[in-house]
């Protein structure tokens, strides 16, 4: 295979440059990520431990096998979104190792605002079902949860997207055998009460975990009974009286020794329908990253630089390597896995389309899982473009990463503007699992563009009826636009609504890649069947 | 020399023995019993025989037994090994009377030698060194009084029936004797109901030192040297070496002498020791030594002779007794170096040596000896085999060879630290203990030391953080996964910025720990300990510890050291969870009838409370956990199922 060389001189003033911009970058990131990591205020996390249970994280790692890793997906959900922070939208999710199987793990945060679920609890959830389902992994769910956040329930209980979709997954995953797990840890009240009782093998702790449908102020209110908590519908109830859940736990880690015997029994055997290799490092250092890539996306650089520093031995067998230059495209292994890459090396020509939809037909024939990396302004406009049919290559390109069935994931590296993010298979396709590096922008076209669109029409519209307009007013009007777009482009604000799966350090793309595509491979890789190709 | 033999003994003995006869191209057959039907020793040898139950006087006690095989299996000759059957004359006669050939002396040397006290009349006629002593039945005082005079002071006084101490007086002076006596007499009389005594020469600082003698039926008697077994706790030898420390020419050529003059006064053939007692009190001197006794097999400890002189005695052994010559001269046996061997055995040494039992989890020797020292491990066991209580503890012999005693004493002590034994609780550490005590190291030993020294050999210091932190590690799993490519079994503790800590709980003595493991950003595992043992981090951690994991346990190995520590089951708690409403409740309908405990009581789990006659049958209620009974109902009290029974106290839970 030929092997990536780079042309990158790490000694050089650019490189450091960048370096320097990235590492203050990923240093706010993993800042921001330690705050949300703490889960709610020091006052919640204390009462929650001085009940003699374990900080969901806690809970978390003691579920996990050691040293297990931890892909975690939504970690900035709710990110600035509420007024007050709500850590991770009060939910903790992600695939991670239990008794050497990939399961996802979904943690309520009861330090977080008594882990009521706002409308993005409610999206994140649904999000870490669609993984599972998509990827066929096992979910455990780690309850301790007050239920739907009442001053935000038009946006958490009625629609398709709410609540009640929890259980339906839960139910059509039970179906398609998926394991559904509870490990009730503490309140599960009400609507939240299905989670357990729709699992197909339910834990609760002694003393700490209840489920009811009606809680003691509402039996008092409708029937006058007097009844505690524990009476109503603690572990001792639901165990031995009502069937409600399965097994008795005396504490957390009892609870947690439990949940994994259970998935010890689950009798789930992880076969790779792909044709591995001995995994080999790159030959790279993956820290170059940082100086790789210009902060500024303007910037041109030779995406290769970056695959080099991510696939086995940067081994990288390019296809059509003359032609569409723009897209790179190319066979490689990751951890050993056989992958298709396509990655962005500039704005997207009909040759470049072409190349990129012929590209996944052959990797959706071999069955090879798909790499997207992605850093596109978009497709090229013009006359000569739109009349040499762009718009119909552009939708070959679409089509076929919209019906590829291969897992397909993506990783925005940089800019994601107008119809480039869904040519390079954006959220909308459907990636089993799309990550973000933190320099990287996401909106309909760059924030320059924007306003200077704006400007020009607002120009036509003033200038038609005779006015004039001032550089210093235009710049003026487009300073908004350009800090709307900044702000919003900005990968925390796509994070925080889960446009995205989760914000990375660069430096670990590869670590990232592979456990993505490791995780999709516990689902068999379908058949393709493509739709009509406009030609 | 014979085509096929049959070895009437089990472990490390026969394998010896099997293997010298494969070198010789003597078939072997072994013998077994039901515990060893898997044994090392049938497996090794060509054929084997089962001759019965477990217990040694169903099986390996069987002379009838073993005979038959021979005679089944068409072996022309039994090898006894030691112990058992090998010093027992009239097996030797069966086996003669079979037409076999015992390998090994005579019945009539073996007889000779069997009583102690006509061994002792024999040696004296035959001008061999005794312990001076009088034993006779006349029990005066004046008589006492003058043969103590005779035997020279200091004396002991001991009682005949005696034992563990008891009427047992040391006289130092003609003065002091008739007190002596008489509290002698006292204590014998109260605990032996018997109160003669006997009176013998007290040896002040006594040495064991044995000299191996090997003779011919032609009337050729050599002898290979001496071997020093004082290093002893309650007369188990624990390392043996050869030569003796400090030994002189004077008193080698003495003991040697007479060690050959003993043999040839009971025409023996074969391999035996003499075993001497030595007084080291003012060094080793020519008239400071006496016969104690002779054994008339092959010694455990024969390998140190073996590796001083070169000669496989086992060899010689099945040549002498195929009507062979003895193959060398006294002149052509040479003495060369220095060696110990070491008894590794399952026992408890904190616990006054107590034998343990249980499966070798994990075994692994040594495999190479120090630079210019040699080493052979003899053993008759493999990883996986069980120590059972039907027989002798013993694991293996480590036996190392130095140019002299200090190389091989070093060779010893890297061969006890390397040595990895888990499953069962064994004397490794209080052996290196012992190579290096320093009395020991000089040479200065007697038979006393080990149990003047006893506390610090037998002391074993807590374990540091380090190998905490090592056996948290292995019981967390941390390292366990399968070997694969596949990024979730090696991107350990990836998390996009921050991973979290696992907790893995571990018991040493009655020691709970709880330790929290992590990965750190560079990949290393890291672990943090509670107080009292807080502080190790993957630093510190050995990259690659040495450790057994085995059921429940973890054992770490810091030189001859085997921490082990407890990994208890977090679902071992599963009974406390069923029972952990704090009530016992009726299964079924039914009727009271016997209840055997009170409000108040403390009961232990399993302790039965009360019968329950339910569908003409009676259920026995039993106490699913310790705790204090709250209330109980009452005998005769008709029930429904789900009436609760008993109740207990709440319960403080850790």
């Amino acid at each position: 295979m030929p092997i990536l060389a780079s042309q990158i001189s790490p000694s050089s003033d650019a490189f450091r440059a960048n370096a320097e911009r990235m590492r203050v970058l990923v240093a706010d990131i993993a800042e921001k990520a330690a705050t949300v990591e703490r889960g709610g205020s020091d006052e919640a996390r204390e009462r929650h431990v001085s009940r003699g249970k374990l900080l969901p994280r806690e809970r978390l790692a003691q579920l996990l096998d050691t040293g297990s890793p931890f892909l975690e997906i939504g970690q900035f959900a709710a990110w600035s979104m509420y007024g007050e922070e709500i850590s991770s939208a009060g939910l903790i999710a992600g695939i991670g190792r239990v008794e050497g199987t990939e399961v996802m793990v979904v943690v309520n945060d009861a330090t977080v605002k008594g882990g009521t679920y706002y409308p993005l609890t409610v999206k994140k959830h649904l999000r870490a079902q669609e993984i599972a389902l998509q990827n066929n992994l096992p979910c455990v769910y780690l309850v301790d949860s007050g239920g739907a956040n009442l001053p935000n329930q038009d946006e958490v209980f009625p629609d398709r997207e709410h609540f009640g979709r929890i259980f339906y997954n839960q139910a059509n995953m039970s179906a398609a055998g998926i394991p559904q797990i509870a490990c009730v840890m503490g309140s599960c009240t009400a609507g939240g009460a299905y989670v357990p009782a729709m699992s197909d093998e339910t834990i609760m702790v002694r003393n700490q975990a209840t489920i009811f449908l009606g809680g003691p102020p509402l039996v008092k209110a409708a029937t006058g009974e007097d009844v505690s908590a524990e009476e109503l519908g603690g572990a001792d109830v639901h165990t031995r009286l009502s069937g409600v859940a399965d097994h008795y736990a005396l504490d957390d880690e009892h609870a947690l020794a439990i949940c994994r015997r259970i998935i010890r029994n689950l009798n789930r055997n992880k076969t790779a329908s792909l044709k591995l290799r001995k995994s080999i490092p790159p030959l790279h250092p993956a820290d170059d990253l940082y100086g790789v890539v210009p902060t500024d996306l303007r910037q041109p650089y030779d995406v290769r630089e970056v695959i080099a520093r991510v696939v086995d031995g940067s081994e990288f067998d390019e296809f059509k390597q003359n032609y569409g230059t723009t897209l790179v495209t190319g066979f490689a292994h990751l951890h050993g896995m056989p992958v298709g890459i396509i990655a962005n090396n500039g704005v997207l020509f009909s040759e470049s389309a072409l190349k990129g939809a012929h590209f996944i037909e052959l990797c959706c024939q071999r069955q090879i899982p798909l790499i997207f990396l992605q850093n596109i302004t978009g497709f090229m406009v013009g006359r000569k473009y739109e009349a040499g049919g762009i718009a119909k290559d552009g939708a070959k390109l679409v089509m076929a990463v919209a019906t590829a069935r291969v897992p397909k994931v993506t990783m925005i590296i940089g800019g994601s503007f107008g119809a480039g993010n869904y040519g390079m298979c954006g959220r909308a396709y459907s990636p089993r699992f799309l990550w973000m590096w933190p320099n990287a922008r996401i909106s309909v076209m760059g924030g320059e563009q924007a306003a200077t669109v704006l400007a020009v029409v607002k120009r036509e519209g003033i200038e038609r009826k005779g006015g004039e307009w001032s550089a210093e007013e235009e710049a003026k009007f487009k300073k908004p636009i350009l800090m709307k777009y900044e702000h919003e482009g900005h990968p925390l604000y796509s994070s925080a609504r889960l446009w995205d799966d989760g914000i990375i350090d660069p430096a670990r793309t590869r670590e990232v890649l592979a456990l993505s595509l490791s995780a999709a491979l516990n689902a068999e890789i379908e058949e393709t069947k493509f739709g009509v190709f406009r030609m | 020399m014979f085509g096929k033999i049959l070895i009437a003994n089990r472990g490390e003995i026969a394998c010896r023995v099997i293997r010298t006869a494969r070198k010789l191209g003597v078939r072997t057959v072994a013998v077994y019993s039901d515990a060893d039907a898997k044994s090392l020793h049938v497996e090794m040898a060509d054929e084997a025989v089962h001759i019965g139950a477990s217990p040694v006087g169903e099986s390996y006690l069987r002379g009838d037994k073993i005979i038959a095989a021979a005679k089944a299996t068409g072996a022309e000759a039994i090898h006894p090994g030691y112990g058992f059957l090998s010093e027992n004359p009239d097996f030797v006669d069966q086996v003669t009377a079979a037409g076999l050939v015992f390998i090994g002396p005579s019945a009539a040397s073996i007889r000779a030698m069997g009583l102690k006290d006509a061994a002792k009349r024999l040696m004296e006629k035959a001008g061999v060194p005794v312990v001076p002593g009088y034993h006779g039945e006349a029990q005066e005082i004046v008589l006492l009084a003058s043969k103590a005079r005779e035997i020279g002071y200091p004396v002991l006084i001991k009682a005949r029936a005696g034992g563990g101490g008891k009427g047992m007086r040391r006289v130092e002076h003609p003065d002091d004797f008739s007190e002596a006596l008489s509290g002698a007499r006292r204590e014998a009389k109260a605990a032996f109901g018997d109160d003669r005594v006997l009176v013998e020469k007290y040896v002040d600082k006594p040495r064991h030192i044995e000299v191996q003698v090997f003779g011919d039926i032609f009337g050729n008697v050599v002898h290979l040297y001496e071997r020093d077994c004082s290093a002893q706790r309650r007369h188990q030898k624990v390392i043996e070496e050869a030569p003796a420390p400090g030994m002189t020419p004077a008193l080698r050529k003495a003991m040697t002498e007479a060690a050959v003059k003993a043999a040839k006064a009971i025409h023996y053939s074969g391999a035996g020791t003499i075993e001497f007692i030595v007084d080291a009190s003012q060094g080793l001197k020519a008239d400071r030594f006496w016969f104690m006794e002779m054994n008339t097999r092959l010694q455990v400890e024969h390998p140190v002779t073996e590796m001083v002189t070169g000669i496989d005695l086992v060899e010689w052994q099945l040549k002498v007794a195929s009507g062979e010559k003895l193959p060398k001269t006294q002149s052509e046996i040479q003495l060369s170096g220095h060696a110990f061997e070491a008894r590794l055995y399952a026992e408890d040494p904190a616990k006054g040596f107590l034998p343990a039992t249980g499966t070798l989890h994990h075994l692994k020797f040594p495999v190479y000896a120090l630079e210019g020292a040699s080493m052979r491990i003899e053993t008759g066991v493999r990883a996986g085999d069980a120590i059972s209580p039907f027989y002798d503890p013993m694991i293996a012999k480590l036996v190392v060879h130095g140019k002299d005693r200090q190389a091989a004493l070093e060779a010893l002590g890297a061969a006890l630290s390397q040595t990895e034994i888990a499953g069962s609780t064994v004397n490794t550490a209080f052996l290196a203990a012992l190579a290096t005590d320093a009395d020991f190291a000089a040479g200065d030993v007697d038979t006393g030391l080990i149990g003047r020294h006893q506390q610090k050999l037998t002391a074993v210091p807590p374990p540091s953080a380090e190998i905490i932190a090592a056996a948290a590690l292995a019981a967390s799993g941390a390292g366990a996964l399968v070997p694969s490519d596949d990024p979730w079994s090696v991107l350990a503790g990836y998390a996009h910025f921050h991973s979290g800590a696992r907790r893995t709980r571990l018991r040493y003595g009655d020691d709970d720990i709880l330790a929290r493991v992590w990965v750190r950003p560079d990949g290393r595992f890291q672990v943090a300990l509670d107080p009292p043992y807080d502080g190790a981090n993957s630093h510190d951690l050995p990259a690659a510890p040495r450790l057994a994991l085995w059921p429940g346990h973890v054992t770490v190995f810091s030189g001859a050291i085997g921490y082990s520590f407890v990994v208890p089951d977090p679902l071992a708690r599963a009974e406390e969870a069923a029972a952990a409403s704090g009530s016992l409740r009726a299964p079924m309908p039914g009727l009271v009838k016997l209840v055997r405990a009170a409000k108040g009581d403390a009961v232990i789990k399993g302790q039965p409370l009360l019968i329950l006659e339910a569908m003409k049958m009676e259920h026995m209620i039993s106490a699913p956990h310790d705790g204090v009974i709250a209330e109980i109902t009452a005998e005769g009290a008709q029930v429904t199922d789900g009436t609760v029974l008993v109740r207990f106290a709440e319960q403080v839970h850790d």
